[in-house]
């Protein structure tokens, strides 16, 4: 299904939650929201399956509005909620067969077998969903997501609570399904979007603040190196010096050097190898350089970088890896 | 492998009620109103010596006004704080037939304790001659006031997600229209007193446990049930709105 949302605003109360999201997805994607906790990830959520209405804005799934079409789209939607919530006085098969008789599936018991066994959950069925360990509630949510092999899976933080093995479980589960059908998911846990996503919209304060393949993102990640280096020097001199360099993005003074010498952290591109030149520099203008470290950004410096820089404009603060 | 063909508002209704079965609060109640219930009526079934329900139906209001609250204080409270309402409300089903199954659940669970405490019409009947006519017209009559107070209970549950608070809220509301309608607060309500004799639950029960089914109490019973479902269908859909 094709999904675009327009100018999303959401308050509540006199919180801002959403403040004008818009991202477009294409049928087979595989989405990430990636933002830190709070940023508006389980809201656009619930507005994308219609269990908010967002304040302001529309949501459209194949150009025709959600608030239009609610019935027909909840039937094409596998939904996990965040803290995937689920009734604990039913049994996993009873929970699975109430959702497979609601959903109007018409050989419920074929498909029930189906997404048992997908999400591994065969030893289990006839146990309480009470009495499930948090990683089987997790499978027994997401079985039920699955049901009736929707077009399109919305999942809120999928691997929450479950063990390295399992996370790695569902996210081939992720990868096999998003082979057909279109899946967004949100995390906070940025491996979770590099394994499975093919597109990440990093959401900070209810925007998007960056968006792109994982390849894209990580990429624009690595298309800078930083380096962090104490020069015993004039500091108006070697902020002068360094300036000049060929090459640089950004140059920040760190503030945690002695009184006597000078630290600075400063970026610039990949093809950029700046250590001779430091060195070059400190001996011509006979500096002691005392420090260099030098380091690759990650995709999580980019989401550091976007997540805070939306948050404070003004503040810089320099961070090392 | 058994498959029975059921329609999703029969999964829903059957899911509730499973749920009403599986809630211990509800179990207290109902036999807490059982007991209560059978113990007035025979302190003084013996003094009157008469093979009648008269007493019981007068008494049954006030068990009533108890034992619904409970009923209906977890259908959208335990929902919400569970997270379920969540799942349930993005299902493809509309909202009207959520309602309406969960309605017909607690309405189930009710007629289910009324069915128990028909233990005493039998044991008046072994003693007397008891007109049983009566007593089904009574029994029906005070299923439909328990309804009435059950869609009320329904709606208040959706404003909150504390059960406590659904079951004082519908608990407190539903005493009110109950002693609006009693003798003493129609004699001194002076103008008022014919609004409160007609909005009362209590003077449209009286009739009821007379043993007269009058068709005005039951279309008064019916529309109170019909206004609280649609609220209730209404406090849904308010999450639309812009």
């Amino acid at each position: 299904m094709k999904i675009e949302a327009k100018k999303l605003h959401k308050a509540f109360g006199g919180n801002v939650v959403l403040n004008g999201l818009d991202f477009h997805i294409q049928p087979g994607e595989i989405v990430g929201f990636l933002g830190p906790n709070g940023a508006g990830k389980t809201t656009t959520m619930r507005i994308l399956t219609g269990f908010l209405a967002p304040t302001s804005g529309q949501v459209l799934y194949n150009d025709v509005d959600l608030i239009d079409q609610m019935l027909e789209v909840r039937r094409r939607i596998g939904y996990l909620p965040e803290n995937n919530p689920l009734y604990p006085e039913l049994r996993v098969f009873e929970y699975l067969r109430f959702v497979a008789t609601v959903k109007q599936i018409t050989t419920p018991d074929e498909e029930i077998r189906r997404v048992v066994s997908a999400c591994g959950l065969a030893d289990r069925i006839g146990q309480g969903i009470g009495t499930l360990s948090k990683g089987f509630r997790q499978r027994a949510g997401l079985a039920a997501a699955l049901l009736g092999d929707p077009e399109l899976l919305i999942l809120d933080e999928p691997t929450s609570g479950l063990d390295p093995n399992q996370i790695q479980e569902i996210r081939h589960l992720i990868q096999a399904i998003g082979r057909t059908k279109t899946i967004i998911l949100s995390t906070h846990i940025l491996p979770e979007v590099q394994a499975s996503c093919t597109r990440v919209l990093i959401i900070s304060q209810g925007k998007i603040v960056g968006q792109g393949t994982t390849a894209e993102l990580t990429s624009q990640a690595q298309g800078r190196r930083r380096f962090r280096i104490v020069i015993a020097g004039p500091r108006e001199g070697v902020h002068a010096a360094l300036q000049s360099l060929p090459g640089i993005v950004r140059l920040e003074a760190d503030g945690s050097a002695a009184p006597d010498e000078t630290a600075w952290v400063l970026e610039a591109g990949s093809d950029q190898d700046l250590r001779r030149t430091i060195f070059g520099l400190c001996r011509d203008r006979n500096w002691p350089l005392l420090e260099m470290q030098m380091a690759a950004l990650s995709l999580e410096d980019v989401f550091r970088k976007l997540t805070t820089e939306s948050r404070q404009p003004s503040v810089q603060e320099p961070r090392l890896p | 492998m058994r498959t029975p063909i059921m329609s999703p508002i029969l999964a829903v209704y059957s899911k509730e009620l499973r749920g009403q079965f599986y809630s211990l609060t509800a179990y207290v109640f109902t036999v807490a109103f059982l007991i209560t219930g059978n113990w007035l009526y025979f302190q003084g079934f013996f003094i009157n010596n008469q093979a009648s329900l008269r007493v019981y139906f007068d008494l049954l209001p006030w068990f009533v006004l108890f034992l619904v609250p409970a009923i209906a204080m977890r259908t959208w409270a335990e929902e919400k704080r569970q997270g379920t309402a969540e799942v349930l409300l993005t299902l493809p089903l509309p909202e009207w037939q959520i309602v309406a199954a969960k309605f017909f659940a607690n309405a189930t669970f009710l007629a289910v304790a009324l069915v128990f405490s028909l233990t005493l019409p039998f044991s008046v009947s072994r003693l007397g001659d008891l007109d049983w006519g009566p007593v089904i017209g009574g029994y029906l009559g005070a299923w439909l006031f328990g309804c009435a107070y059950l869609a009320l209970g329904q709606w208040i549950s959706s404003l909150t997600n504390n059960q406590i608070v659904a079951f004082l809220a519908t608990l407190m509301a539903a005493f009110a229209l109950l002693i609006a309608g009693l003798p003493l607060t129609l004699s001194s309500a002076g103008s008022l007193s014919g609004l409160l004799y007609r909005l009362s639950t209590y003077t449209h029960f009286e009739g009821i446990a007379k043993g007269v089914i009058d068709l005005r109490d039951v279309v008064y019973f019916l529309s109170f049930i019909g206004l609280f479902l649609y609220l209730n269908v209404y406090s849904l859909m308010r999450r639309y709105w812009k």
